[in-house]
């Protein structure tokens, strides 16, 4: 079982589909969403069988290919996955399809079609796949940067009114970064051919270089500028609520789902290992990114009135917490920000998918257009509240594990960062009931309102048909006494919104059950990247273990 | 701490948990198909938790040896040293907070199985009952700070749900938020708490942390405990973040007396008793509690005495009452018992008035303007006398439940001794007779003089009337709790011999003050409260709009001694100036600089492309230019 | 004869000719000139491949010439088609190609 490539196949596979896709002829959409789902549906499976056939107990990189590519530079087309990449292919696998089934009805502005939107998502899939499989440096590179193809096309092509500014800010910021990883990958090749017989991008070989520390410090800000672009850490964050608010909301959701993780797991994957001199040297500094970040960009959320522009905030504020984590060099820590990358994917894409299916329905991305919908909308408002909750890291829910973990993983080692990201936990709470109770509660309002003709039934359409009577009954008492309580609607109105349709429930139920699985039971997907996270932090000098306590535990029981 | 695996029914003391939690979740997922039975499923899922809760507790009665049982039922988390299980400690204290969550909370659910009757809504508000019902048991039953915390935030996750019930009223929305958010603060302090466990101890089990509290430094103990009380203050309201409790009246009557008044609020009191080997090593955080409960409980008497909003006067009246059992608490050892003893019985007769405010509300068209209401007594007799006898267990009439525990807190706080101990008592003594001020005013106000209620429009009349059984069978089982609960606790079957397992048994043989002169002390208070509300209240007109001119002392208890605004100025409007400053500079600075390096490449590409004429005989110029320049260096080079 | 008659007859006919593409407008003329830079190039070539007794210089003046004669042809085809849509042959007149 473990011979079958499975990485190459998902990585083929897709890209394969891509290709087909963009051959259908015109007017074959229906043909292309099917084979898109089909396809994507198929890498899922795969990745559930990569996982099958992956031994937590093996060795650290598993089911490998590797091909030689460019002999000269010692380049191998080399793929394999640690627990690491193993989850993030996973977050892929179901990622895809959910979007796909989310991009079902969409329509492409102008004479574009939908064909072209499923075969770069597909393509944008296999670059993915592609990025975290690679055990090659140079490989990693290219699909770093080729994954910036598909994505441009996506943001440019089929986004909002201002998708060719956030397209080219999306693709040069990423550039710049990429542009300065190539120079210290070249810088990473110079040193092995000066170490070693011939010079490799070889990452099992790259990590046992001892490279001199004022070396390891360049080649490190080398790499982690592309990764903190990419991540992305204040202040190199200006393109992600821009991308994020004019993608698409399938593109979108991809992209602070899983694009933005390449940078996250590149810190961990590449610039921990590889330069850990460096990495424990300048981890004050990106701890202190990473938690002015958390608040920041969640203060920044609050003031926010576009919820595209909200939900991208929110992520940036989120991946301070992973940074956090995986600079804090603890085996808790690590762990519980790889997880963060998982949870964040799930829950993040979850609100996205929901925020884009209320903007759908009213058409405007602005908070104050919308107002009072639960009543009219229950699925749709409940759909949000949970997505919401396992924003803000509520326990029950999947990120709270992961927040919890980074955060308890980190209190040890630097006990008043964490203390400051903790403030972190509050503003959560805030940006996240702002956008809820003003979209969701309070009277019905914004631009889905519809005066009623006179005589018709005063009430939502279908669903609880007394509610109003009653809500005015109870309300117009307390009126007297809490001087806020004003209605703001006209006395005879509704909201004009349909509640989830069938494939929109199709779309959020996956989501929302591995929101609450995970947040209930998050063992299994722990044990898949403990091992991992406890060998990358052995390579930047900390005990894998873990933390050792300041007093010995108590084991009486 | 030792504690024994869990067998017979303990084993299945998940099902306590699990089946509330199964009711939420049919009823949300079932959707309206489970509209017509879904009030009974959320009855029956709590009453069956009942039944086991009272099981499990005679079991454990039962118990020779150890009473603290154990049962872990899977791994949560893993990772690392860090390995939090997910289990149960089921003890005496857990016990008594099981049966008063499920016992109360059975009542509370059948009373709204009549109040929310005409509400569309109901289904999804035993939903939300049912949910909260889940985590407070997972709150009080989790065998590890970690499991506490996820029934803590279940249960401000409720709290939220159900505060904004009726969530198209902007002032339930923003109550809500305000819960929430507040109840966030206190959270990141247990947070905390578990953090240091974690780098102190490496574990966040109750029998690993408090069995281990000697091995601590002092300044680590009293860290804990002091983050432990700003946890315990977000959710039990009390000082400095007691402003939520009161605007949390929004949500419908039978939240206010379930989650507001008898339970969750309590968990801030649970959780320092629980915590009680950290606080026992950590002197200073224990005095801090004190005075927090001292100062919320004297915070809740006065602005109590100024609102003439039912359920508002309830909810500071549990603000206060609640600052009696941190009082309690605060003072150690010989505070532990007294405190839960009123946390008990303020759960019966706190529950019990709330369910009567609610009964007048539903009678009144749900008003809750006291100034409007006034004669009910004769409308709604059964009403007045369970509320009655809610009342005079409140304000400590002797014999019923309120005397003997309230007077145990403030006998308790005269025993700390010195200085502390007769400023402590005094405390207790004034809030006493505030109490009872307050609480005969709206006796007054509501029940006797005059009918000063409008007749409503012609389609909902105004027609005070008494409740259906359904509603008024459980605030008579509720005033008999209020009535008997008291003596049964303290007398009877003393709730110290019961939670000795636990604290150990601390009787004190000699007294600072005489109990016999504390309790005249007591009743004295309570007799000048309650004259003076006589004079001031009862026996003149109530004027039926709120007078304007008052006095500073008055405009000040009206509002709340003004802890909205000091929030408001302190923390909400920095905050908004902040964020609102803060995208300024994302906008202008950080994306500026940005926007202007490309704009600056943008524009030096424009100024070097004028050079771009399009006359060939000027590139020919440049081109021979360039030439000579590269002959020019070409010969440097060589001659050179 | 020393080489450098050849040498300096070559350099003053270049000079020429490069004078004569900056200061004169009319396309035919300024060809003209071009042609005279590209045989002042030749008679190098050809002066030092006679000087140094290899064929070398020789065959690259005729491969000059062949290029030069097709860019005659092409050159002559876009100065008429010019002149035909601009009643004009100055090179000042096309100034198109810009930024």
């Amino acid at each position: 079982m473990s011979s079958f490539p499975f990485l190459l196949v998902m990585i083929l596979l897709p890209a394969v589909g891509a290709a087909v896709i963009a051959a259908l002829p015109r007017g074959r959409e229906q043909t292309a969403k099917q084979l898109a789902l089909g396809v994507s549906l198929v890498v899922l499976l795969l990745a559930v069988l990569t996982t099958v056939a992956f031994d937590t107990n093996g060795p650290r990189f598993q089911l490998t290919t590797s091909v030689s590519w460019i002999p000269d530079f010692g380049v191998r087309f080399a793929l394999g996955v640690d627990g690491i990449a193993l989850v993030m292919l996973l977050l892929i696998g179901v990622l895809v399809p959910v979007v796909v089934a989310a991009s079902w009805n969409d329509t492409a502005a102008g004479n574009r079609s939908m064909r072209a939107f499923f075969a770069w998502l597909l393509l944008l899939e296999a670059m993915m796949v592609g990025v975290f499989a690679a055990t090659d440096v140079f490989v990693f590179y290219v699909f770093f940067e080729a994954m910036l193809v598909p994505m441009y096309f996506l943001i440019g092509s089929f986004g909002g009114p201002r998708r060719q500014y956030a397209a080219v800010k999306f693709f040069l910021y990423s550039l710049v970064g990429g542009l300065v990883m190539l120079a210290a990958v070249i810088g990473l090749y110079v040193v092995s051919s000066q170490q070693l017989a011939h010079g490799t991008f070889s990452f099992d070989a790259l990590r046992n270089l001892q490279i001199d520390p004022g070396v390891q410090k360049l080649l490190f800000l080398g790499f982690f500028l592309a990764f903190a672009i990419k991540a992305p850490l204040v202040p190199f964050h200006t393109w992600l609520p821009d991308s994020g608010a004019e993608a698409p909301i399938g593109g979108g959701v991809l992209l602070v789902g899983v694009l933005d993780k390449v940078g996250t797991f590149g810190f961990l994957r590449y610039c921990l290992p590889l330069f850990p001199d460096a990495s424990r040297a300048f981890a004050p500094w990106i701890l202190g990114l990473a938690v002015a970040g958390i608040l920041y960009a969640a203060l920044l959320a609050m003031a926010q009135s576009d919820m595209k522009r909200l939900v991208a905030y929110t992520s940036i504020s989120h991946f301070g917490f992973i940074a956090l984590g995986i600079f804090a060099f603890t085996t808790e820590a690590g762990t519980g920000a790889v997880l963060y990358m998982v949870n964040h994917g799930i829950s993040t894409g979850l609100l996205f998918l929901v925020v884009g299916m209320l903007i759908a329905r009213g058409g405007s991305r602005q908070i104050g257009d919308y107002g009072g919908v639960a009543s009219y909308a229950p699925l749709l408002a409940g759909s949000m509240l949970i997505a919401g909750l396992a924003s803000l890291a509520l326990p029950g829910t999947n990120s709270f594990v992961s927040e919890f973990l980074v955060l308890i993983g980190s209190f040890p080692t630097r006990p008043v960062y964490t203390i400051i990201a903790t403030v972190g936990m509050i503003l959560a709470a805030l940006y996240i009931l702002l956008m809820y109770q003003r979209t969701m509660n309070g009277p019905p309002r914004g631009v889905l309102l519809e005066e009623l003709p006179p005589g018709a039934e005063n009430g939502p359409v279908g669903g609880e048909s007394a509610h109003d009577s009653v809500l005015d009954h109870h309300g117009g008492a307390t009126a007297t006494l809490t001087e806020t309580a004003t209605a703001t609607a006209p006395a005879r109105a509704r909201l004009r919104i349909r509640d989830l349709s069938r494939r929109e429930l199709a779309v959020v139920t996956p989501l929302i059950a591995l929101i609450i699985a995970l947040g209930v039971y998050p063992q299994p997907l722990l044990n898949l990247i403990r091992p991992a996270v406890s060998a990358t932090m052995s390579d930047v000098g900390a005990d894998p273990h873990g933390i050792t306590p300041t007093h010995a535990p108590n084991k009486g029981k | 701490m030792h504690t024994v695996p869990a067998s017979g029914l303990l084993a299945a003391s998940w099902l306590l948990i699990a089946l509330p939690l199964a009711g939420a979740a049919v009823l949300l997922l079932g959707g309206r198909r489970t509209d017509r039975w879904g009030h009974l499923l959320g009855v029956a899922t709590v009453a069956v938790a009942f039944v086991i809760g009272l099981a499990c507790t005679v079991q454990l009665g039962g118990m020779s040896g150890s009473k603290s049982v154990n049962l872990d039922l899977f791994t949560f988390i893993s990772a690392g040293t860090l390995d939090v299980k997910a289990g149960l400690l089921f003890d005496p204290l857990s016990a008594i907070f099981v049966l008063l969550i499920t016992g109360v909370g059975s009542l509370i659910h059948i009373y709204s199985v009549g109040y929310m009757a005409d509400d569309p809504g109901r289904r999804r508000f035993f939903a939300y009952l049912n949910l909260f019902v889940a985590a407070m048991l997972l709150l009080v039953l989790g065998n590890s700070y970690v499991a506490l915390y996820v029934g803590w935030e279940g249960v401000g996750l409720a709290s939220f749900l159900l505060i904004a019930f009726w969530y198209r009223r902007p002032a339930a929305v923003t109550a809500a938020k305000k819960a929430f958010v507040m109840n966030r603060v206190g959270d990141v302090g247990l947070a905390l708490a578990i953090f240091i466990m974690f780098a102190q101890l490496g574990t966040t089990s109750f029998v690993g942390v408090l069995g281990s509290t000697g091995a601590l430094a002092g300044g680590v103990l009293t860290a804990l405990g002091l983050l432990l009380l700003l946890g315990a203050c977000g959710k039990s309201g009390q000082f400095p973040l007691q402003a939520w409790l009161p605007d949390a009246m929004e949500g419908p009557t039978p939240v206010s007396a379930l989650i507001h008044a008898a339970t969750m609020v309590t968990a801030g009191v649970y959780l320092i008793a629980r915590s009680a080997p950290i606080y026992d090593h950590a002197p200073a955080a224990r005095t801090v509690v004190t005075i927090i409960g001292a100062i919320t409980l004297m915070i809740g008497a006065i602005a109590g005495c100024a609102y003439d909003d039912i359920k508002k006067v309830l909810a500071y009246s549990t603000v206060s009452q609640i600052g009696y059992m941190f009082l309690a608490v605060g003072l150690g050892p010989i505070g532990y018992v007294a405190g839960l003893a009123h946390l008990l019985t303020h759960g019966f007769f706190k529950a019990g008035l709330f369910l009567g405010a609610g009964s007048v509300m539903h009678a009144m068209n749900d008003s809750v303007d006291m100034r409007r209401f006034g004669g009910l007594w004769r409308r709604m007799p059964v009403t007045f006398a369970t509320f009655g006898l809610g009342y005079l267990a409140l304000i400590g009439f002797p014999l019923l439940s309120g005397y003997w525990t309230k007077d145990a807190i403030i006998e308790a706080a005269f025993d700390h001794g010195g200085t502390t101990g007769y400023v402590l008592g005094g405390v207790g003594v004034l809030g006493a007779g505030l109490t009872a001020f307050y609480m005969t005013r709206l006796m007054f106000m509501t029940f006797f003089g005059r009918p000063r209620w409008d007749a409503g429009s012609a389609s909902t009349p105004v027609d005070p009337h008494e409740s259906p059984g359904v509603m008024t069978v459980p605030m008579i089982v509720l005033a008999v709790g209020s009535v008997a609960a008291g003596y049964l606790l303290t007398q009877a079957f003393p709730l110290s011999a019961w939670l000795s397992p636990v604290f150990g048994t601390n009787k004190l043989e000699s007294h600072v003050v005489a109990p016999l002169w504390i309790g005249v002390l007591v009743i004295g208070a309570m007799v000048l409260g309650v004259a003076a509300a006589w004079l001031f209240v009862g026996r003149r007109e109530v004027p039926v709009v709120r007078p304007a001119r008052v006095s500073p002392v008055v405009r000040a208890a009206r509002n709340a001694l003004y802890a909205d605004a000091i929030n408001e100025s302190l923390f909400m409007r920095p905050g908004q100036w902040l964020a609102r400053a803060l995208v300024f500079v994302d906008n202008r600075r950080v994306d500026g600089a940005v926007n202007g390096i490309a704009a600056t490449l943008g524009g030096s590409s424009a100024r070097l492309g004028r050079a771009q004429t399009g006359f060939v005989r000027s590139y020919a110029l440049g081109m021979l230019g360039g030439a000579v320049v590269v002959a020019g260096a070409l010969l440097a080079v060589t001659a050179g | 004869m020393t080489l450098s008659w050849y040498l300096v007859l070559a350099a003053v006919l270049f000079t020429i000719g490069a004078v004569g593409v900056l200061v004169r407008r009319n396309a035919i003329v300024v060809f003209m000139c071009v042609e005279l830079m590209l045989n002042s190039v030749n008679l190098t070539l050809v002066t030092f491949a006679r000087a140094s007794g290899t064929l070398d210089g020789q065959v690259i003046a005729f491969f000059v010439m062949v290029v030069a004669a097709a860019e005659v042809v092409v050159g002559l085809a876009i100065i008429m088609s010019i002149y035909r849509t601009r009643r004009s042959a100055s090179v000042d007149d096309a100034n198109l190609l810009k930024y």
